[in-house]
């Protein structure tokens, strides 16, 4: 039944991760509940924001890398990576 | 607003609504998903290849020219139909039974299936029988628009235009029907002029309003599908084919499964930027402003 | 603020000391610009009018009659094109799923909305605003994109070309709208009447019952107007998920156009039938849309 939605490999690590992430922000959130404040981002923003911002950017910052230029996609992966983790820090 | 009570047991009434709508968004979301980087070719036979359908996609030159005409479309749609919005809603009658009349006669066009919507148009602009076309060629204008693009666009836009501004002069109507007619007593004692009247008591009353509809107005024109292709096919050429139309002629039509759901993506991700920077807007906006009260 | 009020002020002497301009002049001024703004809103509604008049007019004539020569009214009134539709079940039955369909989906969508809404306008919780948001870009997925997944994931829960598929696929956009509209009219009734209820001995699903829905009775009557309409007037997903059982009217409309050329008639009057369950509904909350269009929010 669910072999029409061709999973691959790459695809559920990719959702996994995801997954993992939300259920991750949701304990850390009942852990310690997150303060709204200011970082370098323009807008106050939560932690919940900045992982959101950081997902979205991380997408583009993908598409970007893989329709106009020739390098690896790796390099891609660590950029937004190390961008994710700069906004969860200071955004 | 600010006397809301931190309860997670909240989540308990939003189950059901989750279950459902994740069901119908989720599934096929992950399948757009997986879809996106294998060739498919049947139910069992499928190749792995990566990111490569994401750069084809990126570099048609095709597509880019879609997205660009499907931006420009948005733009102009709104920049027509929000300021016509405003302006028959000041003009709309206040109460008695004209006010039911006009209101029942300008929601028409909404409730109108969009491919008949579509039909209603080809109808009325073909030269040999419809009244626009006929009339125009009467006299002696050379409209045409299975052949002229020009002509294809100002129709495309006249029919949107027909079609949704009622939304935004219905939503402007009742933002105005919420002034209480104080405000107009005391504007009338300072002999405010009409401008006075709309700059400083209508327009401020209509933000919250205006802010909707821009923003219904802006995701339906994005999607804009049934009707041009009725309409126009998309022709001439493909002068007036927008993006949802070029998703579906390549899904449907050519069964090129991993591409279009590349596409998909690709035109997901545009439109969750734009939606998220429009949502943040709209929230900072009702933040920034001292509650008022209910009205 | 001040500053204007003053100048008025001022305006108001002036106007006073030297202008000569009688109260029943005034008056006259005032009639006039509103007999302006009738001609305008009489002039944009002929224009609305007319291409649905168009419709109304060809779907009163023969079809040689519509090829033939150019008429503004029909010359020799025919109901033919509707007794073909209302006698032929093939026609008909395009109105009844849609229909239901609709009936359907507007169902289930207020019965989830509702609970999902009051939470949403009286509660925080964990991830709320992300739900929300995530929500709205429901509303905002284009049909296009999820075309193929939507007809496997059907097919293989065996939902295909039935009402109920249609229905739930339209969840999709409609459950998000109905959240924001009623979420907004929640909104603006004051927390003390939820409070005062509980302290009278209200358990919560006898207070949302009998208490709370009444008092939105307006909020969800422009809801159940907006969940017919986009329901309604939706086209791709209902094509898509349906072949003969469930297909709505907006498809077989499409079957007009056969080797021997377009019957113009028949698809003019199941045109004009399209409109009007539409203006039914209108016409039962045509109340509720003067008071509360604005989504609750103003």
């Amino acid at each position: 039944m669910m072999s029409w939605m061709v999973w691959t490999l790459p695809t559920a690590l990719f959702f996994s991760s995801i997954a993992a992430m939300l259920a991750g922000m949701t304990v850390w959130e009942i852990v310690s509940p997150t303060i709204e404040r200011k970082g370098f981002l323009p807008i106050a923003t939560t932690r919940g924001d900045r992982l959101f911002i950081g997902l979205l950017s991380a997408a583009f910052i993908h598409l970007g890398v893989i329709g106009f230029t020739s390098l690896s996609i790796w390099i891609a992966l660590a950029v937004s990576a190390v961008w994710l983790l700069v906004l969860m820090r200071w955004g | 607003m600010n006397n809301k009570v931190s309860n997670n047991r909240a989540w308990l009434l939003v189950l059901p609504m989750l279950v459902l709508v994740a069901f119908s968004a989720i599934i096929p979301l992950m399948t757009v998903v997986n879809y996106s980087v294998q060739d498919v070719l049947g139910p069992n036979a499928s190749f792995f290849t990566g990111t490569e359908w994401f750069k084809s996609m990126l570099n048609d030159s095709a597509l880019q020219a879609a997205f660009v005409r499907q931006i420009a479309f948005s733009l102009v749609i709104l920049a027509i139909q929000i300021p016509l919005g405003i302006g028959i809603a000041l003009i709309m009658p206040k109460r008695g039974w004209q006010a039911s009349a006009v209101l029942i006669l300008i929601t028409l066009p909404l409730l109108i299936p969009w491919n008949v919507v579509g039909s209603i148009w080809q109808i009325f602009t073909r030269g040999d029988i419809g009244l626009m076309g006929w009339g125009l060629r009467e006299l002696g204008i050379d409209y045409n628009i299975t052949r002229h693009s020009g002509d294809a666009w100002v129709t495309i836009v006249l029919m949107d235009v027909w079609h949704w501004t009622p939304l935004v002069a219905m939503l402007c109507y009742s933002g105005l029907r919420s002034i209480p007619e104080a405000y107009y007593q005391a504007a009338r004692i300072d002999r405010a002029s009409k401008w006075a009247v709309f700059r400083y008591i209508q327009l401020p009353k209509l933000t919250n309003v205006l802010v909707i509809a821009v923003l219904l107005r802006f995701m339906h024109s994005f999607m804009i599908y049934a009707e041009p292709f009725v309409l126009t096919g998309g022709g001439p050429g493909s002068s007036t084919t927008f993006l949802s139309q070029a998703l579906t002629t390549m899904a449907v039509g050519q069964q090129d499964l991993g591409p279009s759901a590349a596409f998909s993506l690709i035109y997901f991700l545009v439109i969750l930027l734009v939606s998220w920077v429009f949502y943040t807007t709209i929230m900072h906006m009702q933040k920034d402003k001292p509650p008022q009260g209910g009205a | 603020m001040s500053y204007r009020l003053e100048n008025t002020q001022q305006g108001e002497k002036y106007t006073t000391i030297f202008s000569r301009i009688t109260p029943a002049q005034r008056r006259h001024r005032s009639a006039r610009s509103r007999w302006r703004a009738n001609c305008l809103l009489g002039v944009y509604l002929i224009l609305m009018i007319l291409p649905i008049y168009w419709l109304i007019n060809m779907s009163l004539q023969t079809n040689s009659e519509i090829l033939g020569s150019m008429t503004l009214w029909p010359q020799n009134l025919t109901f033919d094109n509707y007794i073909r539709i209302f006698t032929n079940s093939s026609w008909y039955m395009g109105y009844v799923n849609s229909m239901l369909y609709v009936a359907m989906n507007m169902l289930i969508t207020i019965c989830v909305a509702l609970p999902a809404a009051y939470a949403f306008s009286r509660f925080t919780f964990i991830g709320d605003k992300h739900l929300f948001f995530w929500l709205l870009t429901n509303l905002m997925a284009p049909p296009a994109v999820f075309l193929l997944p939507y007809f496997q994931l059907y097919y293989s829960v065996g939902l295909f070309d039935t009402h109920i598929a249609v229905a739930l696929a339209h969840c999709l956009f409609n459950i998000p709208l109905a959240i924001w509209i009623l979420e907004g009219f929640m909104s603006s009734v004051p927390r003390e009447i939820d409070e005062t209820a509980y302290i009278d001995g209200y358990s919560f699903p006898r207070f949302f019952v009998k208490i709370f829905i009444p008092m939105i009775r307006s909020g969800i009557g422009v809801t159940l107007f907006f969940l017919f309409m986009f329901s309604w007037v939706e086209l791709l997903l209902a094509r898509t998920l349906t072949a003969t059982n469930a297909q709505p009217i907006g498809m077989i409309m499409t079957r007009t156009s056969t080797a021997s050329g377009i019957d113009w008639g028949t698809l003019a009057a199941a045109g004009v039938l399209t409109i009007i369950p539409g203006i039914l509904v209108v016409y039962f909350v045509r109340n509720h849309i003067a008071k509360g269009f604005a989504l609750g929010r103003t």
